[in-house]
């Protein structure tokens, strides 16, 4: 006898959403989260008194919509902000402002916003091919039954629909990098360098790397099918984990939180349920992985417990992550040199050009701190006054490129590298340091040990294209269902990969109600 | 003036090719070169009394074992010789010595790895695996997957069945394969730095990419994709240096009837009508064709030597957007003796084999990012040879001839021009390299031709003197080289072609892209096919 | 100063000195990476030593590894397609193994010499893929094939033979047992195994007492008419008894470089080392799948009618070639012209009239000879001595 007839392991969205559309089918359903809130890396920590962070993501554009509906997620709490506008932070002052598909700037030329407004419509028409692919379970090639076969159909005709030049364009350069791509588009510097940033956000990739035009879809896929663009939680990200969590429950769906998970448990040679650090075993016909894929086989399963290749596969799936989260608070708004206040809330980056984008990287590949860093910055309590104290302020930062494991140890430099941070900040917000009350680094290495991602890495491993689609997370394991029967995988591990976008946990329940695992 | 059925612009090794299958399919052709003497970056050049220099293309093995048989070209006097094997020297006084009988070759990867020495097993296998997928595309014309003409859906239905009989699993290696980073690749089967680095060579040796860019594993399967004497994957020398592969090139294109014009610099394509009609010369000459294929590379073609109002909007801009990056320099001395290496008998075979300095990947990255910053690598990687251990009329008996090819250079310094100052600093940088690991080799040096891109692009008219003549990324391999729509080696101009390495299958001494462009020009001239196809693998 | 080259020269065994006094063909190959003798004085002389009186092959080449800690037996567990924990103390079994897609990497046998101590010898070597299913067991893998040297001792007299040397009651030793003894102060190990299918037995001793051993075997040995044997003979008994050896008979899965190359245990005749009862080994799924579905080849031994051995052979149904052959012998003992063959299924049934296709030639003439075959269930020689205990008397 079972207890349950699925175990989601974790409460991150992903969980969340396959444990809601399974129960949502009749299935009883377990989910097990090892921290006291749902949300997984969509939650709230509670910064200084008063002052709520989200405390790992920070944006919120990718969430599928339909996920939204088909869970009432609205109905259960869930509140957005307004789409945001990027500015992209110039060392001259004349910034540059993102605007759906249009971009404007004091020094760009009339053919730069032309240019863009090219760009985007071409990138758009990819990423809607993209999308088609990923709403649903990724095709085998060879092994492949009907509906992969549809899948590959409709994603050919889907490339001629695209007409013939755009297909060969698309052909050209998905497997190539964003640096090449726009320096055929664009001429300024930092315009190249704000779309590029959101081609490497989450990876160790430069904009010369080749993969980052796939990266780059990838988010713009996620856009369409999501938000139209960044967006806050209002109150915080951890709303959403919280609405999930209400859905599922409304769904009938059992939430333990505080319950970490310690093992996957098999019965002769399948998956029979999971075994939490108390000791206590509870039993159920399928588990779900919300973890991600190196945390799931690796730790809880064990390589024991799966086939050498298998092991060997896990060993080799990439997960580093040269990405940072950057927490301050605020006494009082900051300034920023030539940004309007009432800007202030929107996206604001920093990153100066590609060429700089790619020196910043270089030292990460050998574990160490460069001197300059990319920011992606949002300061939350502009557009939510709930998130601080009346005239305090919660400001973020995402931080590309800081290494998970510096050759000194994050201990030894970490207050230096915080100082280095603030230093590159203050050069865009003069006085910014003086208004600091409290800061906090999430190094990759930290993020790993609060959110148990391996590497730090948010996409639960490289979203390069040997890690993607068909291939994702490794062969033998796609489709959702890992090679150990009775073991599915719906975190951002499996196809189409993370950022906040729910289509893993949603293609992950639909496939298993459709194989039949639970009838 | 003349006029001939067929012109050829350069008379490097393609466009040889490309000329002798023309003329042997009974066509006039005459083969228009810029320098006084002919094979392009092919070439054997008696720089410094006595010594011969490969001063450019400097190994052979790409080279299409069919064309060199169809063409006789042995007959015609080449002969390629393996030289088997070769070292990379370690910080720490010991190497790595990669030998070419298996046995011993596990037996010194044992040395310093017994795991190691036994995934390489694993690492031949699932490499070759790729090699065979390759080969049997390379004399063939890449189908144009928007195409809806029977001959390209078939091809593409070749393609797809050849990578279908892989299986799933196997399947998706591929595609990760072909998508990886030589250096993620080479992680799966090997854990010694020095291992690593020796295999890793290959993934970065002419392309503007480091060890940890994906798409490196695809230029290491470039380089093990050719043979010597059907062992897949093995290098060799030509006798006579590599000036021995145009010379013979050139006698059986002479064999045949055709012409090899030198000292002729084209000026412009002749179009009328928006057919080729000719080419005329900076010298004023004019010569008349019907055919005129061009072998320099797709930017030299379509940006210099064709008028843009001849062109389609799109050419150009694909053109002008088309990646040429030069990322290598070379240096060739006259050595009075052989230099001897820190921890190396100086009678081991390794020494006649490829020799390098880099024993990790992470020197090798941080060669790239150099080149990234826009200048030359400060602790370059070096692809080393002494082809006069191999070959006897390189040198004066007792003296050496040393090829050394260097990764990276970049195109420009900085984003100005290579200027005198930073050739003697890259010469330096190069030097001091080899001298770190040999303490007699500066005393040796008897002469030492430096060659930057800039040197490579202004005698042998290779852009940013990118070996290549074009990034092998897949934005430019197959159907995509040299561009989208045009890479079936027709120009958008009727009656004009394009040969040279900036087609499919692109860079290397390999003559396939002169021979299937050769084969659609005969295709639409409706004359019978002259080129052979691909020997059926085993 | 020796050149670096030099000192990657083949290897010479523990027992070269002796095998090199006494190869009067001085003709060698290579196994492993070591000088091996492939005849001594007269193949099939060497072959009737085996099946006659002893005959002495020096087995010191073959990969042995050393696996010890508390997850010793559920790492092989999971590696082999057998289960190893039916394999007792001082016991030895054969045992084959595979990747995930189930196909085959190599055969070899597990020695248990204690709870949590085995030794893995195997005809590939193994280092990479031992290091692979490591992961996540506490065992310590350990390549001792430089320390531990090895002889096969097979044939009717090579129990007194052995006896007489100081292996005290070791007829009472029953099939694949391990016997422990010392021999010179040193440990001498000595198991009822081999690759002859005979009575015989394969000793386990430290190289430095190697030579000793040898001149001491071969002086008691005398009378009892022992002799060396070189991989030629090896072959043709090996054959005989119907033992499978890699990259022979089938490719190791991980060197397969052309589709549809590799075979598994279950293509490969097999199935009777595939323990589905157990819950979990390298290849299960897979070879679950295959007994479902059904397999793509079978592997028969094949009575090839005349005595032409039909070495490289097609074999043909109604004229149609449906399968090759991989080890071929004319067996002098159980007088038979005998064949490995691997065949497309549903073909190779008992019952099917095959025939292979055999070239040979005499005096540059060559001859195509199309010999009828018939399929066998099981080797044509195995003598009641290769299972008696106590070991019969010569």
């Amino acid at each position: 006898m079972t207890d349950y007839d699925a175990i989601v392991i974790g409460a991150g969205h992903n969980g969340l959403i396959a444990a809601c559309y399974l129960a949502k089918a009749g299935h009883k359903v377990l989910v097990l989260e090892g921290r006291e809130l749902p949300g997984g890396c969509a939650s709230n920590r509670e910064l200084a008194a008063g002052v709520t962070v989200s405390d790992c993501a920070q944006w919120l554009g990718q969430f599928d919509r339909d996920i939204i509906k088909d869970l009432k997620l609205v109905e259960h709490g869930l509140a957005l902000g307004e789409v945001k506008r990027t500015v992209a932070l110039q060392t001259d002052g004349k910034h540059l402002v993102f605007d759906g598909n249009s971009v404007s700037g004091a020094e760009l030329s009339g053919e730069d916003r032309d240019a863009y407004r090219r760009f985007t419509r071409q990138m758009n028409a990819f990423a809607g091919l993209v999308q088609k692919l990923y709403r649903q379970r990724p095709p085998k090639l060879v092994d492949s039954n009907w509906r992969d076969r549809w899948t590959l159909i409709r994603l050919g005709l889907g490339l001629k629909l695209l007409g013939r030049e755009n297909m060969r364009d698309l052909m050209r350069v998905a497997l190539i990098n964003i640096y090449d791509v726009l320096n055929e588009h664009f001429n300024h510097a930092g315009l190249k360098a704000a779309v590029a940033l959101d081609a490497v956000t989450g990876s160790t990739m430069g904009p010369r790397s080749p993969n980052t035009v796939f990266h780059y879809l990838h988010r713009k896929a996620g856009d369409r099918q999501g938000q139209e663009g960044p967006r806050q939680v209002l109150g915080g990200l951890g709303a959403l984990g919280e609405s999930l969590a209400r859905a599922a429950r409304s769904q009938g769906v059992t939430i333990r939180l505080g319950s970490p998970v310690a093992a996957i448990v098999k019965d002769h040679d399948r998956v029979a349920g999971v075994a939490l650090a108390t000791g206590e075993q509870i039993a159920s016909r399928i588990v779900l992985s919300s973890a991600d894929p190196t945390t799931t086989f690796k730790k809880l399963l064990g390589y024991r417990h799966m086939e050498a290749g298998m092991a060997r596969r896990v060993e080799h799936y990439r997960t580093r992550s040269g990405t940072a989260k950057l927490h301050l608070v605020l006494s009082e708004l900051p300034a920023f040199s030539g940004v309007a206040t009432a800007e202030l809330s929107q996206r604001l980056i920093i990153a100066p050009s590609m060429d700089d984008m790619e020196a910043m990287l270089n030292p990460i590949k050998y574990g160490e701190v460069g001197d300059q860093q990319l920011f992606d910055i949002s300061i939350a309590s502009i557009e939510d006054p709930s998130l601080a104290p009346a005239g305090q302020h919660v400001m973020t930062a995402l931080v590309h490129y800081l290494p998970h494991s510096p050759k000194e140890g994050w201990e030894a430099i970490r207050s230096q590298v915080v100082a280095q941070l603030l230093n590159q900040l203050e050069a865009y917000a003069p006085g910014l340091k003086s208004l600091v009350t409290q800061v906090e680094l999430l190094t990759p290495a930290d993020i790993e040990a609060s959110y148990g991602i391996t590497g730090g890495n948010w996409h639960h491993g490289e979203l390069s294209i040997d890690q993607a689609l068909m291939m994702r997370p490794f062969p033998g394991s796609t489709q959702y269902q890992s090679a150990v029967p009775g073991l599915f995988l719906c975190g951002a591990g499996a196809h189409p990969g993370g950022g906040l976008m729910g289509l893993a946990g949603r293609n992950a329940a639909q496939e298993i109600l459709r194989q039949g695992a639970l009838s | 003036m003349s006029r001939y059925d067929a012109i050829v612009i350069g008379a490097g090794h393609n466009g040889l090719t490309n000329a002798a299958y023309l003329a042997k399919a009974g066509l006039s052709v005459a083969v228009m070169e810029r320098n006084p003497y002919i094979g392009g970056a092919t070439v054997s050049r008696e720089l410094y009394e006595g010594w011969y220099y490969s001063n450019c293309s400097y190994v052979s093995s790409l080279l299409r074992p069919e064309i060199a048989r169809d063409l006789e070209l042995p007959r015609h006097g080449l002969q390629v010789v393996p030289f088997g094997g070769g070292c990379t020297f370690m910080r720490n006084g010991d190497y790595f010595g990669n030998y070419s009988d298996p046995g011993r070759h596990y037996r010194e990867m044992a040395r310093h790895s017994r795991r190691d020495a036994t995934a390489y097993d694993r690492y031949k296998a699932d490499t070759s695996l790729q090699t065979r997928l390759i080969r049997p595309f390379l004399l063939k014309t890449p189908p144009d997957p928007t195409s809806l003409k029977p001959r390209d859906l078939q091809d593409l239905l070749e393609f797809a069945r050849s990578f279908m009989a892989l299986g799933e699993d196997k399947l998706l290696d591929t595609i990760k394969f072909w998508t990886g980073s030589v250096g993620d690749y080479l992680n799966e089967y090997f854990e010694t730095d020095v291992i690593k680095a020796q295999h890793a060579g290959s993934g970065i040796i002419g392309t503007a990419l480091g060890v940890y860019s994906p798409g490196t594993a695809y230029v290491l399967l470039h380089h093990y994709m050719g043979d010597v004497d059907g062992n897949v994957g093995s290098w060799g020398f030509a006798r006579g240096g590599m000036g021995a592969i145009a010379n013979s090139l050139s006698k059986s294109l002479q064999s045949f009837g055709g012409e090899i014009i030198c000292d002729a610099d084209v000026d412009e394509i002749i179009v009328k009508g928006g057919q080729a009609k000719g080419v005329a010369l900076k010298d004023g000459r004019e010569f008349y064709a019907d055919i005129v294929v061009s072998n320099l590379d797709p930017k030299r073609t379509f940006l210099d030597i064709t008028n843009p109002k001849d062109l389609p909007a799109d050419v150009v801009t694909k053109a002008k957007n088309f990646k040429i990056r030069g990322s290598s320099g070379k240096l060739n001395i006259a050595l009075d003796g052989l230099p001897v290496f820190n921890g190396l008998d100086p009678n081991s075979r390794l020494m006649a084999g490829d020799l390098h300095f880099s024993d990790s990947l992470e020197r090798m990255e941080r060669a790239y990012d150099d080149w990234k910053a826009g200048t030359w690598s400060k602790d370059p990687y070096l692809d080393m040879m002494i082809p006069s251990l191999t070959d006897p009329t390189m040198a004066p008996p007792g003296k050496h001839m040393m090829s050394v090819f260097v990764q990276y250079a970049p195109p420009k310094i900085d984003g100005r021009e290579w200027t005198d100052e930073d050739k003697a600093g890259f010469e330096k940088s190069v030097i001091d390299q080899i001298a770190n690991y040999s303490p007699n080799f500066r005393d040796l040096i008897l002469h030492c031709e430096t060659r930057t891109p800039r040197e490579i692009e202004a005698e042998v008219g290779l852009t940013e003197g990118n070996i290549f003549q074009g990034e092998l990324t897949f934005d430019q391999l197959l159907f995509n080289r040299p561009f989208p729509g045009y890479a079936q080696y027709r120009a958008p101009i009727k009656g004009m072609y394009l040969c040279s390495s900036g087609t499919h299958p692109g860079g290397g001494v390999m003559a396939a892209p002169g021979a299937n462009a050769a084969r659609e020009i005969l295709s639409d001239l409706r004359r019978p096919n002259t080129v052979p196809g691909g020997y059926a693998d085993d | 100063m020796t050149s670096p080259d030099r000192n990657l020269m083949l290897l010479t065994t523990p027992f070269h000195r002796c095998i090199a006094d006494v190869c009067e063909l001085n003709d060698w190959g290579v196994w492993m990476g070591y000088t091996t003798p492939n005849a001594y004085f007269d193949v099939e002389l060497e072959y009737f030593a085996i099946r006659s009186t002893t005959g002495v092959f020096d087995l010191s080449p073959i990969n042995k590894y050393r696996i010890t800690g508390p997850d010793a037996e559920a790492f092989l567990n999971r590696m082999v397609t057998r289960d190893v924990s039916k394999i007792g103390v001082n016991r030895v079994g054969y045992a084959v193994w595979c990747n995930d897609a189930g196909e085959m990497l190599d055969d070899g046998t597990i020695f248990r010499f204690g709870q949590n101590e085995f030794r893995l010898c195997s005809y590939q070597r193994a280092d990479e893929w031992l290091a692979w299913c490591a992961l996540g067991f506490d065992v310590v893998i350990e390549n001792e094939s430089d320390d531990v040297a090895a002889l096969a001792v097979q044939g009717p007299t090579s129990c007194t033979v052995l006896t007489l040397l100081g292996c005290t009651d070791l007829n009472q030793l029953k099939p694949f047992g391990i016997a422990h003894y010392e021999f010179d102060g040193v440990p001498l190990a000595v198991s009822r195994t081999g690759f002859t299918g005979d009575l015989g037995y394969e000793i386990w001793i430290a190289p430095e007492k190697a030579e000793v051993f040898w001149d001491r075997l071969f002086e008691v040995g005398k009378d009892y008419l022992i002799k060396p044997i070189g991989s030629y003979a090896l072959n043709i008994a090996r054959i005989e008894a119907g033992f499978l050896q890699a990259r022979v008979d089938f490719v190791p899965a991980e060197e397969a470089v052309r589709p549809g190359r590799t075979r598994t245990p279950l293509e490969l005749g097999l199935a009777w080392q595939v323990d589905f009862a157990k819950p979990l080994f390298n290849g299960r799924e897979a070879l679950l799948r295959q007994k479902e579905t059904g397999c793509t080849y079978r592997f028969v031994l094949l009575d090839v009618e005349g005595n032409k051995p039909a070495h490289h052979s097609f074999i043909l149904k109604n004229g149609k070639t449906i399968g090759t052959v991989t080890s071929a012998a004319w067996c002098p003992t159980a007088k038979t012209n005998l064949a490995f063959a691997q065949i497309q299924m549903p073909h190779g049934e008992s019952t099917d009239a095959l025939v292979a296709e055999i070239y040979y030639q005499r005096e540059l003439h060559w001859t195509k000879v199309l010999a009828p075959c018939k399929v066998i269930d099981a080797p044509l020689f195995n003598p009641a001595r290769r299972r008696q205990t106590p070991a019969p008397p010569h």
